[in-house]
């Protein structure tokens, strides 16, 4: 076991080498450039040098005077000795910045996954256990509503709906225009208060593929033969299916789910976006409109250590909870 | 759908209740059971596989009525629709011990359960993958109270004894054990319920041919030991003239022929049964073999032909047999058959 998981660990790293290889290439491409912008406002002064004579000291001071392979490698070492630079955007060392805005998004990511799971699972048994009845179909249907809705439409009509017509929600924002006024309990109720909508968008997002996942994999157990000789033993029908059918179900949730705790630190780009809640992702999108070099490379190597985590961890559970599986 | 290709769905269920005889453990009396064929947008029934379309048969107590044909025939779906294990029944009646099966409740079903059991033909996915084989041999006692909580550990060792298990596997997981030992550890299941009645739907199939000798000699002795009554469905003519007492024979879903073994393998009387038994291998490389060859494939149990459901493939087929389906009638004493051939016997 443990010489699997070394080398899987090393694979990891060989992988997450050239990932990084491939975003600094990215970044440097982009067309948005933070440095022609600064040079750009600089040389609009009176007095001032020229943009050609700006952009020359700037990007020898921001180290982009390197070329792309030059500059990955500095780049690289600079990473693993764990200088991780300043934002140029925020003016902060992106550390700081990111320490300031990733909690927040691990708490909603895990209040919405908490939610996802307590309402996808049992709802995906139901289904399964009454395969082709009313209640299968409109589960499923509803599972794949959400599964086909875009995040950025569906959280326009819960705006449109709650924030505009019934004027439950502030648009946006993590707190409300008095916030500075409130008691302690009275500050952290109203962040819960402007967390609802997203929350809610995330859980309606995500929660149908789950579903699904738990059915099919339901579905397959109970078509089995040792469900028959379970029923055949005359076991009641509640022991069947929790006893029987859903332990075995478990395993490869177990696994679909560890493998996605790492992502819980993620945060959601594009929910925390449309709604301006200052997590990772709202906070990294800023930075990469802005071609904020640092702090995009960081958080984007970050997401690729998560990912590979992600696998590693489902690999090593899938050996843990299944008694049959032993890795040599 | 067009006018003319317009299946008929009615289901003819009608049946002549029998009188209990208290000799026999089973009684099955023109069981039917369909699955119905969905299709199209809305799903709505277009017809039916008729897998068991009347079957009629007694078992007696503490013997063994084996149940052949070829795949697809229903043999399986008969086992299954017997023990209530395959939805509701169609058709017909199924008398346990005098007691129409399908009239339990759920409750009164699960208690009878243990009466009558059932080994699957497959050891390999019969059992539950992630339990120690104690607790599939066991789950069944506690939940049953077969016997009181402090014999509960003496007797799961006493069943796995019996079955040639050694008592120390109990916390082995089912992957551990060889083809042969899980059918062991089938047989022990069923066993630690002290059923009377066994359904033993193809135990050994699935098993090389010495292990297959093993598990017959111990099915035989624990129906000695435990006086059990067996239904034994087999495509293996040889196992089943071992161990049967009587036998029935099944083609698309109804009982051709059924009779007591001797009678059914010395003096056969369907052309099917004919050309079944001229089919075993002879172990004699000189003998020569009448083979019977029979023509054609077994045809579709959704569209069974008209008449006798075998005239599309017999040799003795008669203008009759096309349109008029053949009675039971008893030919020689306990010895029935369905066939015209005998119409005017």
């Amino acid at each position: 076991m443990r010489k699997y998981i070394v080398k899987r660990l090393i694979i990891s790293l060989i992988i997450l080498f050239f990932v990084a290889f491939i975003i600094y290439v990215l970044m440097r491409s982009l067309p948005t450039s933070y440095i022609e912008n600064v040079a750009r406002q600089k040389s609009m002064q009176p007095n001032s040098k020229s943009f050609e004579e700006w952009m020359e000291q700037l990007s020898a001071t921001y180290g982009m005077n390197q070329g792309l392979f030059l500059g990955f490698i500095n780049w690289l070492g600079r990473f693993f000795t764990g200088q991780f630079g300043d934002s140029w955007y925020y003016t902060v060392p992106v550390i700081d910045k990111f320490n300031d805005t990733v909690w927040l998004s691990f708490v909603m990511g895990l209040i919405a996954f908490t939610l996802e799971l307590l309402i996808a699972i049992p709802l995906g048994i139901i289904a399964a256990t009454k395969q082709y009845s009313k209640t299968d179909y409109t589960i499923s249907v509803l599972a794949l509503a959400g599964i086909s809705l875009p995040t950025f439409f569906f959280a326009s009509l819960l705006k449109l709906v709650f924030s505009v017509h019934l004027g439950w929600f502030d648009l946006f924002g993590l707190v409300g225009r008095s916030y500075e006024l409130l008691s302690p309990m009275g500050k952290f109720l109203d962040k819960a208060h402007h967390l609802v909508l997203p929350i809610v968008t995330l859980v309606v997002i995500s929660v149908g593929s789950l579903m699904r996942y738990t059915r099919t994999n339901m579905l397959e157990v109970l078509n089995a033969d040792y469900i028959r000789t379970a029923r055949a033993k005359g076991l009641s029908e509640k022991k069947v299916i929790y006893h029987h059918a859903f332990r075995n179900t478990l395993i490869p949730l177990v696994t679909m789910i560890g493998g996605s705790l790492p992502g819980l630190f993620s945060g959601a780009l594009i929910t925390e976006t449309l709604y301006m809640i200052p997590g990772i992702g709202y906070t990294s999108y800023n930075a990469m409109v802005n071609g904020d070099i640092p702090f995009s490379m960081f958080y984007l190597v970050f997401m690729a250590i998560l990912t590979l985590l992600g696998n590693l961890i489902s690999d090593i559970l899938y050996a843990v909870v299944d008694p049959r599986v032993r890795i040599a | 759908m067009s006018e003319n290709n317009k299946v008929d769905l009615t289901i003819d269920d009608t049946y002549t209740p029998v009188e209990y005889d208290d000799q026999y453990i089973l009684m099955v009396n023109n069981l039917k059971k369909y699955f119905p064929i969905k299709d199209g947008m809305l799903q709505q029934t277009v017809g039916y596989v008729k897998a068991v379309d009347g079957v009629t048969f007694n078992i007696k107590r503490g013997t063994t009525m084996g149940l052949v044909g070829e795949s697809g025939c229903g043999k399986t779906t008969t086992g299954r629709t017997i023990l209530r294990l395959a939805g509701e029944k169609t058709g017909g009646q199924v008398l346990f011990n005098g007691q129409e099966v399908y009239d339990f409740s759920n409750k009164e079903m699960r208690k009878k359960r243990t009466e009558m059991q059932i080994i699957f033909q497959d050891p390999f996915s019969s059992l539950q993958p992630r339990m120690p084989i104690g607790e599939i041999i066991g789950e069944a006692v506690r939940e049953h109270n077969i016997v009181p909580k402090e014999e509960y550990d003496d007797y799961i060792d006493k069943i796995m004894d019996e079955c040639g298990l050694q008592p120390f596997q109990k916390d082995r997981y089912p992957h551990e054990f060889s083809g042969g030992q899980r059918q062991r550890i089938c047989i022990a299941r069923a066993l630690a319920l002290n059923p009377e009645f066994v359904v033993c739907d193809e135990p050994v199939s699935a098993l090389d041919v010495s292990i297959q000798a093993q598990i017959i000699n111990l099915l035989n002795d624990l129906q000695e030991k435990h006086n059990l009554t067996y239904l034994f469905i087999s495509h293996d003519l040889s196992v089943v003239e071992h161990i049967s007492d009587t036998v029935g024979v099944m083609y698309l879903g109804n009982l051709v022929e059924y009779g007591p073994t001797d009678r059914i393998f010395n003096n056969p009387l369907h052309p099917y049964t004919k050309a079944l038994l001229s089919a075993v291998p002879v172990p004699d490389p000189d003998a020569k073999m009448n083979r019977i060859v029979l023509e054609g494939t077994i045809p579709s149990p959704a569209n069974p032909p008209s008449g006798c459901k075998f005239h599309t493939r017999c040799s003795e087929c008669m203008e009759c047999c096309k349109n008029k389906a053949p009675v039971m009638k008893e030919v020689e004493k306990d010895h029935f058959v369905v066939c015209h051939l005998y119409d005017e016997q």
